[in-house]
């Protein structure tokens, strides 16, 4: 039975367990999940193991080895997406569905559960339904949605505007305001030599782009000068930070360049193959990306000696994530390129040495690549005159929250938070969260402050909180996001983020004490100094920098001046009251506000 | 220049290659640690081994040894955070050391003991978690298990049979085993395997064997973690 739909792919993908993570997003694409048949299947085709396969499954939340019901509904739980109402509508749809939050209904027609940000902040609340995105949800959106969902109407005759997902690009500098003629950048390259084409991106001083800021020229260096039998090319398009969506629109609208800066980077290390990372909540862009390659291999621009340059045949992959923050991690990308869980390798060595497949990788963000075509058409001298002295260029911000104008600003290096702020619209702000819940917490005394590795470094997040807004709240659903997010591999991260978000929400439920603080910011140096990864080392960040500045929202939830115990016994009596249909007093132990459940 | 570094003011020697925590142990000289074993390559992932090197903390057994390197180890604030570590291993699972055929045995509670930690501090987490007793000869109690992939290694590296994976994802991360059932009768596994002797905790065990050697003479009843100073005396007598 699962032989039918099944040897079809594996023979597309040449029965390669590496590409195990695209062989099983098809087969669940067509069979609604991964059937435990499918799996033995799958062990005697390929030679690997069940548990191979089962590990792998079980690390991607877009992955299900039980049914997850023939509508998977999944809303995205960014506090940007909070602040426009998306639990409200979330707890709607339960109730006129009639399931339970996060179970999958008695007749396995649907499940109705949160996930994390899906990279449509600028047009929340948003949602996936069996992968394809919805935006800008309302109560009315949500009601037809149940009754499409009811009536088990195909995703294909729903309303197209549902699916619309909008640019909202607002401000263009030289990158998204240039015309672009697809093969310019390389045919400049080609005039100027692999070596060449390196010492003008080390000129312009371009730096990645994904926030840690790494000088793109001695990348592209150290891997072409790192022995190997092949060298690679990666596009980090896992655009998983909360608040981020840049990459999205780059993608959507301006994908010849960047292409075009994985082939410049390609024919600079001297590698053949390129592959892109999408991130799974941007399904909907495969197959236009895919039709864009398809015109570049038409033209030429991929493929076999291209544009006429004897010996340079380069050709690009799409590899689709399935929902896992970790993998924007470079490393964990390419155990997830592998066809692995999303681990963080020990390093050193580092991928430009030792990468995909323990060959020389560049692994590079969707950002960075499109830039470099600007550097090769224009030359590094001119890119490194834009922006400050440290930080060359432009920056894509994604900009989202409390503002009018929502989308997508290119600015050059060096502005201010200030002038953002007033470019899209907020007004009565009260603190930027810079680069997402990894990033920076930018307080209003701050604004003045600059978007530049000199001063704020950013992956391009930038959400804006007004008056109106609990930082704590801001702070506690960064903290849930780490730890729904944490690997799991080292103890202090997979164990230390729960252990946050526990504590976190005890406060939010008014049962904290300055302990219970105490407690929090014990945890936070435990995260920074012993976790593996960045992730472990920056889930402390939103509320280190919270507690900094914004003191009286945690404050004034420390109700209780001493010890307040862990265990509150009206809480506990929650689950009997649900089953009994009972919230009458009689059913409380005491009168005290009930808090929601950890 | 010789091929040495300091480790707490002593000098320790290490071959080119070596991780600090091979060439420590080698010298004599006890780093805690749960997930490295001295028969498997560096892994990495409990952190109780983090040390201080020249002022910088990182897990000592997947970095290297330099010449010259200055390590600090023993010194509270990295204790200190080590016993929080190990307190997060047992309120993540369900540990009853009174209980436990491998308490006096198990690395964990030895660690436990050698860091001085009395209570596990944070809120337990109480996760349902199974026993697997299907398997003729072994059990398989995932309640104790702190997830250091030792069995995934022996079995896959040594072994040459997989019985074991990591599945999951964060706190939700468990012990897979290859079998269709999952479960461990349905699988080659057997007494033999070095992946049946490698567990630091109680998830594998023998069958009918309770109480063999009474409480108060075990392993780390007769000297403490420090002093076997790596893992291969407790794991052979098992």
């Amino acid at each position: 039975m699962h032989s039918a739909y099944i040897d079809p792919i594996l023979e597309r993908y040449g029965h390669n367990p590496t590409k195990l993570m695209q062989i099983l997003r098809e087969m669940q694409e067509h069979f609604g999940y991964i059937h435990s048949d499918a799996i033995d299947h799958l062990v005697a085709r390929l030679g690997i193991l069940r548990t191979q396969v089962e590990s792998v499954a079980g690390f991607y939340e877009f992955f299900y080895l039980h049914p997850p019901g023939r509508y998977r509904i999944l809303f995205s739980d960014n506090i940007t997406d909070r602040m426009l109402g998306n639990m409200d509508l979330l707890e709607q749809m339960c109730r006129q569905l009639w399931i339970e939050h996060g179970k999958v209904s008695e007749d396995g027609l649907v499940s109705v559960d949160t996930t994390s940000c899906t990279g449509m902040c600028d047009q929340g609340p948003a949602l996936l339904v069996n992968g394809r995105t919805v935006t800008r949800l309302t109560m009315d959106r949500v009601e037809v949605i149940c009754e499409l969902v009811r009536n088990e109407i195909p995703l294909e005759q729903w309303p197209a505007e549902f699916f619309q997902v909008e640019e909202n690009i607002r401000r263009k500098d030289v990158l998204l305001g240039s015309e672009f003629q697809p093969g310019a950048a390389l045919r400049a390259a080609f005039a100027l030599g692999p070596q060449a084409l390196i010492d003008e991106v080390k000129t312009a001083n371009l730096r990645g782009r994904g926030g840690a800021g790494f000088t793109t020229g001695l990348k592209w260096e150290g891997c072409r000068n790192a022995p190997g039998q092949a060298h690679y090319v990666v596009c980090n398009a896992d655009e998983g930070e909360p608040g981020t969506f840049k990459d999205r629109v780059l993608l959507a609208s301006y994908a010849d360049r960047v292409f075009e800066g994985m082939t410049l980077c390609g024919y600079a290390i001297g590698a053949q193959l390129g592959m892109l990372y999408l991130r799974g909540e941007y399904r909907y862009l495969l197959e236009p990306l895919q039709a864009v390659l398809e015109n570049r291999r038409r033209a030429n621009l991929l493929g076999g000696n291209i544009l006429g340059q004897a010996g340079f045949d380069f050709d690009i992959e799409i590899h689709l994530g399935a929902g896992a923050y970790i993998c924007g991690e470079e490393s964990a990308l390419i155990e997830s390129l592998e066809g692995k869980r999303g681990t963080p390798r020990n390093r050193p060595p580092f991928p430009v040495t030792h990468g995909y497949l323990n060959q020389p990788t560049v692994v590079n963000n969707v950002e960075t690549f499109a830039a470099g075509t600007l550097i090769a058409e224009r030359g590094g001298a001119w890119y490194a005159g834009l922006g400050t002295g440290k930080s060359a260029g432009t920056k894509l911000l994604s900009v989202s929250g409390d503002c009018t104008q929502p989308g997508i600003y290119e600015y050059p290096f060096g502005v201010t938070v200030a002038q953002v702020l007033e470019d899209c619209g907020a007004v009565n702000s009260q603190a930027v969260q810079v680069s997402g819940p990894s990033g920076v917490c930018v307080s209003a005394a701050e604004f003045e402050r600059r978007i530049a590795f000199e001063d704020i470094p950013t992956a391009g997040a930038f959400m804006v909180f007004d008056h109106s807004r609990d930082m704590f709240e801001v702070a506690r659903n960064f903290v849930q996001f780490f730890a729904h997010e944490s690997c799991g591999f080292c103890t202090p991260c997979r164990v230390g983020t729960s252990l946050l978000r526990n504590l976190m929400d005890k406060l939010h439920n008014g049962h904290g004490s300055p302990y219970d603080f105490e407690e929090i910011k014990r945890l936070n140096v435990l995260l920074q100094s012993m976790s593996h990864c960045g992730l472990g080392h920056s889930a402390c960040n939103p509320v280190l920098d919270t507690i900094a500045k914004f003191g009286p929202a945690y404050e004034k939830r420390l109700q209780h001046r001493d010890f307040t115990p862990a265990f509150d016994l009206d809480w506990a009596l929650a689950p009997a009251r649900r089953s009994t249909g009972r919230d009458d007093s009689a059913a409380h132990l005491h009168d005290e506000a009930i808090g929601e459940q950890p | 220049m010789s091929n040495t570094f300091t480790l707490d003011g002593k000098e320790i020697p290490f071959q080119d290659g070596q991780t600090v925590i091979q060439a420590a142990l080698d010298a004599g000289v006890y780093i805690p640690h749960l997930c490295h074993h001295p028969d498997f390559p560096p892994h990495g992932s409990c952190k109780l081994c983090t040390v201080k090197i020249n002022g910088r903390q990182t897990a000592s057994c997947t970095m290297k040894a330099q010449a010259g390197m200055v390590v600090e180890s023993n010194i509270d604030e990295l204790n200190d955070e080590r016993r929080a570590l190990t307190q997060m291993l047992f309120v993540e699972g369900n540990h009853f050391c009174p209980s436990c055929e491998k308490s006096g045995n198990c690395q964990l509670q030895a660690t436990a003991y050698q860091l001085h930690m009395l209570t596990p501090h944070f809120d337990h987490f109480y996760p349902n978690r199974p026993v697997d007793a299907s398997h003729p000869d072994y059990l398989l109690d995932t309640n104790r298990c702190i997830l250091c992939s030792l069995c995934v290694r022996a079995s896959r590296d040594v072994d040459g049979k997989n019985v074991f994976a990591l599945g999951g994802r964060g706190i939700k991360t468990h012990l897979l085993v290859n079998a269709k059932s999952h479960r461990l009768g349905d699988t080659d596994f057997s007494g033999e395997d070095k992946a049946a002797n490698v567990c630091p905790v109680g998830v594998i065990l023998k069958k009918r064997q309770g109480f063999a050697v009474p409480i108060g003479q075990r392993t780390f009843d007769i000297k403490p973690a420090s002093e076997y100073v790596d893992s291969r005396m407790p794991t052979k007598e098992v």
